[in-house]
């Protein structure tokens, strides 16, 4: 059960951080499906970082500077869509998609230069095996704090804040205006373009980040290949009625749903449904996403503003 | 007069879309050079003109090749076109072509009784299943107003896996862990021409890509009920006014498109060119090559025989580029930039516009 609750923690993880970038680029207004790109991408650099650097770096530090190295990735990423689609007024999907094929294939066009095959491996180990005091406390400790990985943390610390800038803050509020009527945030005096090119360059950073919390945790090396994550993320967004609040409890049901779709093997409680194939199991996250949208009430919580261009002369 | 005549024609407004596209695939060729600049200094003006040339290097073999490749493309970006031009985002092609071609190859190894017809019933059924394989998304998209990106691709998923548990139920060849091979009645015909490209992959898909850009131009530009369909892309509260169903013309938009993406599956491995069904994790790339196909081609049927024989070539020419011990994915990124070019339209319409000295558009 522990165990069970652990890797769902691994795999929710870089579903709210990703989520979470899709929220702030959202809210702002702009689509962004290159959330599956710009994690390759993130991952990629920060990952690649680690094994560049695998003698002279280890432990926490290491992992810290890689995923500050795999913000910048995807901010980098984050900066291309917001150049597309804040000042150039692109299709916020077509700039997006441009970015889910360019993404991967740098990504494997690089490690095949540096390294023997398109893997990137990184063999230091990341995870603290207790934490002293808090690993003491009864059910939460194990789960939280035995053999856990900084990422987690990290994750959950980016939650809290999000929630504060959203919510509590005029930054958080100039992005919801910018998504639902930017006219008036723009007659207010506020710059629509400069808070949606902030909104979008975060939405990348947190994705790049979201990517080396997704392999970290779950791998031994890294593939230009997140099984679909980055649309995951999108549609936790979607569930969560583009609620922050809702999106952590969203992202703990999907996380659930990859943690038996990967380790039901060694789930005692699926030993009676062995004559369930693998495939099925794998199936489970994407055939749930679907039904469980199938039972939303659809996009009527999508920020009204979403997907157009902002422009001026409908003030 | 001649040369009056000629200019007026290249200054024709129509073709500013045109122009465009083809500079987004100079930028976009620019940005790979760059990157074989940094990577290999000393070939890197080789490496880029062999890429440039090599589908035409080898004179009918090389040119047999694009056709191979850009066949399939060509279909999955006249399904993914198809559905942009009536207003739908089809990213789900990958899915539809799996099932289709998981169906055609099973038809196409399991049956005997049609004999030489084999592939004919095989591809009809790859489309039939194509179609059904877009149903959900098109229901949840008309019905409950879900976008149809995020369906699609989770119907990828469920494709994939789905598509390997059958292969490995019914047509398994467990020493390569892939589908077994198309018998030679379930191979789409040739109809002679390996031997105008001799020693070249090439494919009897070819033709079926070609009736299909027929089919689907006839229907966009000369039925009504093309008609309605665009129309629907274009406004569809204008269209609801109008009397059009909307949501029953939607869900048939996407099941064409599904059909034709499930034809590309059924070309992909209808085929004797060693192309198996891999039972493996990762996508098949055809159906995102699509999107691009799509987007260059602008949506257009016959653009997209252009755009997909453009990466067709491409395709050819970066299998050439491990001689210089660089991998082919440095086409994947030339792809992905003139795919983001294609997206920044204004500025390159409008630098079209710049050296054909026509009007600028107005941001």
């Amino acid at each position: 059960m522990v165990f069970l609750l652990q890797q769902t923690l691994f795999f929710t993880m870089p579903l709210l951080v990703v989520a979470i970038g899709g929220l702030f680029s959202e809210k702002a207004g702009i689509v962004n499906i290159a959330l599956e790109g710009i994690m390759v991408f993130g991952a990629f650099t920060g990952i690649l970082f680690l094994y560049l650097f695998r003698d002279s770096l280890s432990g926490q530090n290491a992992l810290l500077m890689a995923m500050m190295i795999a913000a910048i990735g995807g901010g980098l990423l984050g900066l291309m869509h917001a150049y597309a689609t804040v000042s150039m007024n692109a299709n916020q999907s077509i700039s997006g998609m441009s970015l889910n094929i360019l993404a991967p294939a740098i990504a494997v066009f690089v490690a095949k230069q540096v390294t023997p095959s398109e893997l990137i491996p990184f063999r230091q180990k990341f995870f603290i095996e207790s934490v002293p005091v808090l690993s003491k406390i009864p059910i939460l400790g194990p789960i939280l704090f035995e053999r856990a990985y900084i990422t987690t943390y990290i994750a959950i610390f980016i939650f809290i804040i999000a929630l504060i800038i959203i919510n509590r803050t005029k930054f958080g509020l100039h992005i919801k205006a910018s998504g639902e009527h930017p006219q008036a945030l723009d007659a207010a005096g506020v710059k629509v373009k400069r808070v949606r090119y902030t909104s979008v360059l975060l939405s990348g950073a947190l994705a790049g980040l979201g990517g080396v919390v997704f392999f970290i945790p779950t791998s031994v090396e890294f593939s230009a290949n997140v099984s679909g994550y980055g649309f995951l993320a999108i549609a936790v967004l979607v569930f969560s009625r583009w609620n922050i609040r809702n999106i952590i409890f969203t992202s703990f049901i999907f996380g659930f749903m990859q943690t038996v779709a990967t380790t039901y093997s060694q789930i005692s409680l699926f030993d009676n449904l062995s004559f369930i194939p693998a495939e099925f199991y794998r199936m489970l996250p994407y055939v749930t996403t679907i039904l469980i949208l199938l039972l939303s009430r659809g996009e009527s919580a999508a920020p009204s503003a979403i997907g157009k261009p902002y422009d001026v002369s409908k003030r | 007069m001649m040369l009056r005549k000629v200019i007026r024609f290249v200054q024709n407004e129509k073709l500013v879309p045109v122009y465009s596209s083809m500079l987004a695939i100079v930028a976009g060729l620019l940005v790979g050079f760059v990157i074989l600049l940094l990577l290999n200094p000393s070939q890197s003006i080789q490496a880029f003109f062999t890429m440039l040339f090599a589908g035409l290097s080898n004179g009918p073999t090389s040119i047999g090749n694009v056709i191979y490749f850009a066949s399939p493309i060509i279909l999955t970006g006249l399904s993914v076109g198809f559905a942009f031009r009536t207003g739908l985002f089809n990213i789900g092609a990958t899915g539809q072509l799996l099932t289709g071609g998981y169906i055609a190859l099973l038809i196409g190894i399991r049956t005997t009784v049609f004999g030489p017809f084999t592939w004919l019933i095989a591809l009809i059924c790859a489309a039939i299943t194509g179609a059904l394989w877009s149903v959900i998304p098109g229901l949840l998209k008309m019905y409950k107003g879900v976008h149809e990106v995020v369906t699609t691709i989770m119907m990828n998923y469920v494709a994939l896996f789905l598509v390997n548990f059958l292969v490995k139920q019914t047509i398994y060849n467990n020493l390569k862990n892939e589908s077994l091979p198309a018998p030679a009645d379930a191979v789409i015909p040739k109809f002679g021409l390996d031997h105008i490209f001799v020693n070249s992959n090439v494919q009897g898909g070819v033709f079926i890509a070609i009736l299909m850009v027929i089919i689907i131009y006839v229907i966009l530009n000369k039925t009504v009920f093309g008609f309605e369909l665009k129309s629907v892309g274009y406004n569809k509260h204008a269209s609801k006014y109008a009397g059009i169903n909307v949501k029953l013309r939607g869900l048939q938009a996407l099941m064409i498109s599904g059909a034709i993406a499930g034809t590309a599956g059924a070309v992909i491995y209808l085929s004797d060119s060693l192309t198996f069904l891999k039972v493996q994790n990762t996508l098949p790339t055809q159906g995102f090559m699509g999107i691009s196909v799509a987007l260059l081609g602008l949506n257009d049927p016959i653009g997209i025989v252009f755009s997909g024989l453009f990466f067709g070539y491409l395709i050819v020419g970066g299998q050439k580029m491990q001689i210089f011990g660089l991998s082919p994915e440095v086409i994947d990124i030339i792809t992905g930039m003139i795919v983001y070019f294609s997206a920044l339209a204004i500025v390159f319409q409008n630098a079209a516009k710049r050296i054909f000295r026509m009007k600028a558009v107005d941001e």
